[in-house]
């Protein structure tokens, strides 16, 4: 008792004392996360539109495989990563293993699933709302769907902050293709499972608590814009 | 001439942010003295319905419908609730694909049917905007430059008398003026054929007045108006012809005096006592 006590003091001290490893894995975690999750919304976004407005065969199996894939693994998604990067993989060459770049990818195709689906939802109710209106209108799909993202913008966020919250507190991906190696790919999930395992408290509990307010951040966005949808929307 | 050339390949593909410029560049047009005389552009009319049926999942809601829509007064189509008038007027604007038969606009600038027609609903669709910015863009898709927009945008908003609430989200408004923005944003684009359904269902009795008296005034300056409505004294003051329909035939196209004085079906005979159910 006396011991975490002694390290939750510790960890608030090292949080506001500026202490540069900690901070320097704090900025890595967001440059990755926020990476990814910036290319899983370029992606994802207008790929959620497509499956909104059209009707094709074989688009029932890509939603049902969306769905499926926004609850993968992060480890699973850090495993084929990692074989498609590793030296004898298809994209080996590149030397990109135990880089932030591979960061960045693993956390894209963790990402990418739930920032789709998640949109696409938002955008096929707005459409059944506004389809017939917009074609009367004369536009084309490209127009619509950017419309649709537009008005639907305070819930399409949602959507990728959702994807933001699951890149920031996944461990396995990153772990897996990053490596933890201090200074080049440690992230905070990834530094609070080793500190922990080595019994340094203060900094994983430092990390934690940096984690926790993210997450809290995040989800408080997320309410707000719900928030401004529903009073946006009101009838 | 507004919409003679609104640029069709190209108001639709990228509509407002980037045709605008071309249009600027373009054709100077002679738009505000113009304007109020209002002369809609593109020859597109006749509309011609063969065979045209609507029958999803095998129920015929409407058909077998086969006419012509020519040029000159409104043509309001009357019937029942259910009788297909909504179904019917989405298949001549080119929303619904009939199941059977074919329409198609017939006057020499067909290709461009897209951009000369406009539809206000029966159910006003509204984007989550401002009011003035919902007329925009509408004025947007069909190539208006961007520095024509506003101020055309406006002129219809004055119109339906709406101009105190631009800057208003659309979404707040009352049903009656969710209705006239609706009108507004079809009336802004200048059409060639506007369709209306049931355009003055939630309005108060003057504003239904008011909008009544749009309605002539756009059909006077010569865009054909094909409209439904509920309101018999407001058909019997803006019809031309009329299209009876029930259970998703026309039972009766007449001239309006004519079939308001001595309808040649039973069932409309029935309907203009207030006795025929669906
Ligand atoms: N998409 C659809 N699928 C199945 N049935 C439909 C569909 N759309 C309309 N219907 C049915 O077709 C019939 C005609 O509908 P429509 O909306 O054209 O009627 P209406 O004449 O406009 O009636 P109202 O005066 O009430 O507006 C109705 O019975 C309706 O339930
Ligand atoms: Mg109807």
């Amino acid at each position: 008792m006396e011991e975490s006590v002694h390290a939750f003091r510790e960890a608030a001290w090292l949080l506001f004392s500026g202490d540069a490893d900690l901070w320097e894995i704090v900025w890595l975690t967001l440059r990755v996360s926020l990476t990814a999750v910036a290319l899983a919304a370029l992606v994802g976004l207008p790929l959620a539109g497509v499956l909104a407005l059209y009707r094709f065969p074989g688009r029932r199996a890509v939603v049902v495989g969306l769905n499926a894939l926004m609850g993968l693994p992060p480890v699973v998604a850090g495993l084929v990563v990692y074989l498609a990067l590793s030296r004898s993989g298809p994209l080996g060459g590149l030397g990109l293993l135990f880089t932030p770049t591979a960061m960045v990818v693993a956390q894209f195709v963790l990402v990418t699933p739930i920032v789709t689906a998640l949109a696409r939802q938002v955008l096929e109710d707005l459409w059944r709302e506004y389809g017939e209106q917009l074609r009367s209108l004369g536009a084309s799909p490209g127009r619509a769907i950017f419309t649709l993202l537009w008005d639907g913008r305070h819930a399409v966020a949602t959507a990728v902050l959702a994807g933001f919250g699951r890149a920031s507190a996944e461990v396995g991906a990153v772990l897996i293709v990053g490596g933890n190696i201090a200074h080049v790919t440690r992230v905070m999930t990834t530094a609070i499972a080793l500190e922990t395992s080595k019994g340094n408290l203060t900094l994983a509990l430092a990390l934690g608590l940096i984690l926790i307010a993210l997450s809290v951040g995040v989800n408080g966005l997320a309410f707000l814009l719900r928030d401004l949808t529903e009073t946006r929307n009101a009838v | 001439m507004p919409f003679e050339n609104p640029a069709p390949e190209n108001g639709g593909r990228d509509g407002g942010r980037d045709g605008a410029g071309e249009n600027e560049a373009g054709t100077p047009r002679a738009r505000n003295g113009a304007r109020a005389a209002h002369p809609p552009g593109g020859d597109i009319l006749p509309l011609r319905l063969e065979g045209v049926c609507y029958a999803p999942e095998g129920r015929t809601l409407v058909g077998e419908l086969t006419l012509e829509l020519r040029d000159g007064g409104p043509t309001v189509v009357l019937g029942a609730n259910g009788a297909g008038k909504s179904l019917t007027l989405r298949l001549c604007h080119g929303l619904l694909e009939p199941t059977a038969g074919t329409v198609r606009w017939m006057g020499p600038d067909a290709a461009r049917a897209r951009w000369a027609q406009a539809m206000v609903f029966q159910r006003p669709v509204l984007l989550r905007r401002s009011v003035l910015a919902n007329v925009v863009y509408g004025l947007a898709l069909r190539g208006v430059s961007r520095r024509e927009r506003p101020a055309l945008a406006m002129e219809a908003l004055r119109a339906t008398g709406l101009e105190a609430m631009a800057g208003r989200q659309a979404r707040v408004l009352s049903a009656g003026e969710a209705q006239r923005l609706s009108l507004a944003r079809a009336w802004a684009l200048r059409p060639r054929v506007l369709f209306l359904d049931e355009p003055t269902a939630n309005l108060d009795p003057a504003a239904s007045r008011a909008v009544e008296e749009i309605i002539a005034a756009i059909g006077a300056a010569g865009t054909k108006i094909v409209m439904t409505t509920h309101d018999l004294g407001q058909a019997r003051r803006l019809a031309h012809e009329v299209l009876f329909m029930h259970r998703g035939r026309v039972l009766e196209r007449s001239p309006a005096p004519q079939f308001f004085q001595q309808p040649n079906n039973e069932a409309a005979r029935a309907f203009l006592k207030g006795e025929l159910l669906w």
